[in-house]
């Protein structure tokens, strides 16, 4: 197992920010650690990695406590806080050889100029952080949470404030050093799990409520779907209704309406089928991506 | 430890911070005593270096506060603390290679006015004639005394993300332990522990080794001094994780 987590519990206070959670991560897995803002998902990392002492539970990385070993536990870990700090005033090379410096590693500028090369941050090498790019910023970033060649990497949103091409990237570099070791990413955008996560844990209010493989849980979601039609002309609700399949009807705007059915119907077919059917034309249709907040009110019903 | 310590000298350095404090002690020590009429050594008829170590301890304040100030507050304020803490070092290796850093530019700062003894040493009459014990050991006491000014400011640093408040908690904190006890000690109030109150300030014992005798106890006192702030620092630095 690299990550074993017990019963972890942290308090602020009288808030609870992580309730008693417990998990397991195999070594070789991806995972997505889910949940909205403040669900937890970066206080449960700051305790793997040593930075956050737990209130009670248990937390082993690599089979280390990470409060009786934090030294060891800091060595096989590699660790991209949330809002990715840097020091703007250090230049790149300068930075990544003081990093490798602190992890002790031998024939540091090698290390430094092969982690340059796979995090493609050759064009920018001599340049200093503070005048890079975001996109780049997060490079570093990374490169400074893999040079070492850590067994378990931890990403805190890494991916948060780019923009698509960047996204792109930097998911691309996570999935390529993620195929022979473990990673744990959190994230809250579901497409990032869907791309790059072979399991997901999905936290809230400092509690998992849910924790399986991605398809699994994409199955579970897909269970309802709702589609977004715009008519040219007025169509009556209770007409829409009969079109089979079709559960729930509201409207959303002139001559738009969202649909909602259950599982396994494609209603993009039969709308079409009853537009042509009824002379009406559609102007638009679309399914609804799954937001976030509505799997969450969907596996708290659940459960 | 080492990569820390030298990633904190290149930042005084590429900042220029490090550049400044060293030319404004330099200036404003040069100033006092070779310029400025009332307190010139030239005028003043004796060749020892009494201004030098009469202002040091002053100018260290603001100066000694300004290096460290910058220490933890940023550090936490832009998160990168987060990231050190998580990487293999210990905590209290961070708080040692920022002190070694602060105390190394003090001892940067100090270095060029061997020039004014070397000046000072040739101005006596005759030749050399300059009390060489006294010289050193006022030295001896100012480094110590540097270090007991940079461990307060780490500790201001340490407990507010705001380099403002960190200067200035760091000035008072440095003026209140230098100065503040034996004036205090002065008060008619306090007279039954005058002598002791007097002890606990950094003057007295700075003032005892400026005379050239380096007394273990002074020692002692000052490592005490430095090492309790340094823990004091290393306790806060890790507050409420």
């Amino acid at each position: 197992m690299s990550i074993e987590v017990q019963g972890l519990t942290k308090i602020y206070g009288e808030q609870k920010a992580v309730n008693d959670i417990t998990f397991s991560i195999k070594s070789g897995e991806i995972v997505g650690f889910l949940g909205p803002n403040g669900a937890g998902k970066s206080t449960t990392m700051k305790m793997l990695t040593c930075f956050l002492q737990p209130t009670s539970g248990i937390a082993k990385v690599c089979g280390f406590d990470t409060s009786l070993m934090p030294m060891e536990v800091k060595r096989q870990i590699g660790y991209l806080p949330e809002h990715n700090p840097l020091y703007l005033d250090m230049y790149i090379m300068e930075y990544l050889l003081f990093v490798a410096g602190i992890y002790e590693l031998k024939n540091r500028p090698k290390a430094v100029a092969e982690i340059i090369g796979k995090t493609g941050l050759s064009p920018e090498q001599n340049k200093k952080i503070g005048a890079l790019s975001k996109g780049y910023r997060q490079r570093v970033g990374l490169a400074q949470a893999m040079l070492h060649n850590p067994k378990v990497l931890i990403l805190d949103e890494p991916t948060s404030g780019l923009d698509p091409n960047q996204i792109n990237e930097i998911r691309t570099l996570i999935t390529e050093f993620g195929k022979d070791r473990t990673v744990m990413l959190s994230t809250h955008i579901m497409q990032e799990v869907e791309a790059m996560c072979d399991r997901v844990i999905i936290i809230n209010k400092g509690q998992i409520v849910a924790d399986d493989a991605t398809d699994t849980l994409q199955k579970r979601f897909k269970s309802s779907l709702i589609l977004n039609v715009e008519f040219k002309n007025s169509v009556n609700k209770d007409y829409l209704k009969t079109i089979p399949g079709v559960d729930m009807v509201t409207e959303n705007g002139k001559n738009r309406w969202k649909l909602s059915a259950s599982k396994g119907t494609d209603l993009r077919e039969l709308v079409f089928k009853f537009a042509v059917n009824s002379g009406n034309v559609i102007l638009e249709q679309n399914e609804e991506e799954q937001k976030l907040e509505e799997i969450f009110q969907h596996l708290t019903r659940n459960q | 430890m080492i990569p820390l310590f030298i990633k904190e000298i290149r930042s005084f350095l590429s900042s220029l911070i490090a550049i400044i404090v060293i030319v404004v002690f330099l200036l404003a020590i040069g100033l006092f005593m070779w310029v400025f009429p009332d307190s010139n050594t030239l005028d003043y008829g004796y060749s020892n270096m009494d201004i030098l170590f009469n202002m040091a301890p002053w100018i260290f304040i603001f100066l000694i506060s300004a290096i460290t100030m910058r220490s933890f507050s940023e550090e936490k304020r832009m998160g990168t603390f987060e990231s050190l803490v998580t990487k293999p070092i210990s905590d209290l290796q961070i708080v040692l290679a920022k002190y070694l850093a602060g105390l190394v530019l003090v001892l940067f700062s100090l270095i060029p006015t061997l020039i004014y003894y070397y000046t000072v040493y040739q101005l006596g009459a005759p030749l050399g004639n300059i009390d060489i014990g006294a010289t050193w050991g006022s030295y001896i006491g100012l480094l110590l005394l540097g270090s007991c000014y940079v461990s307060i400011g780490l500790f201001s640093s340490s407990i507010t993300e705001n380099q403002i408040v960190a200067f200035i908690l760091s000035m008072f904190l440095c003026f209140f332990c230098f100065s503040a006890f034996e004036q205090l000690s002065k008060l008619s109030l306090f007279s039954p522990i005058d002598y002791l109150l007097e002890w606990v300030g950094i003057n007295y014992h700075y003032q005892s080794i400026s005379r050239g005798v380096l007394d273990t106890r002074d020692v002692v006192y000052f490592l005490s001094f430095t090492a309790l702030f340094l823990g004091f620092t290393f306790k806060m630095s890790r507050k409420g994780k």
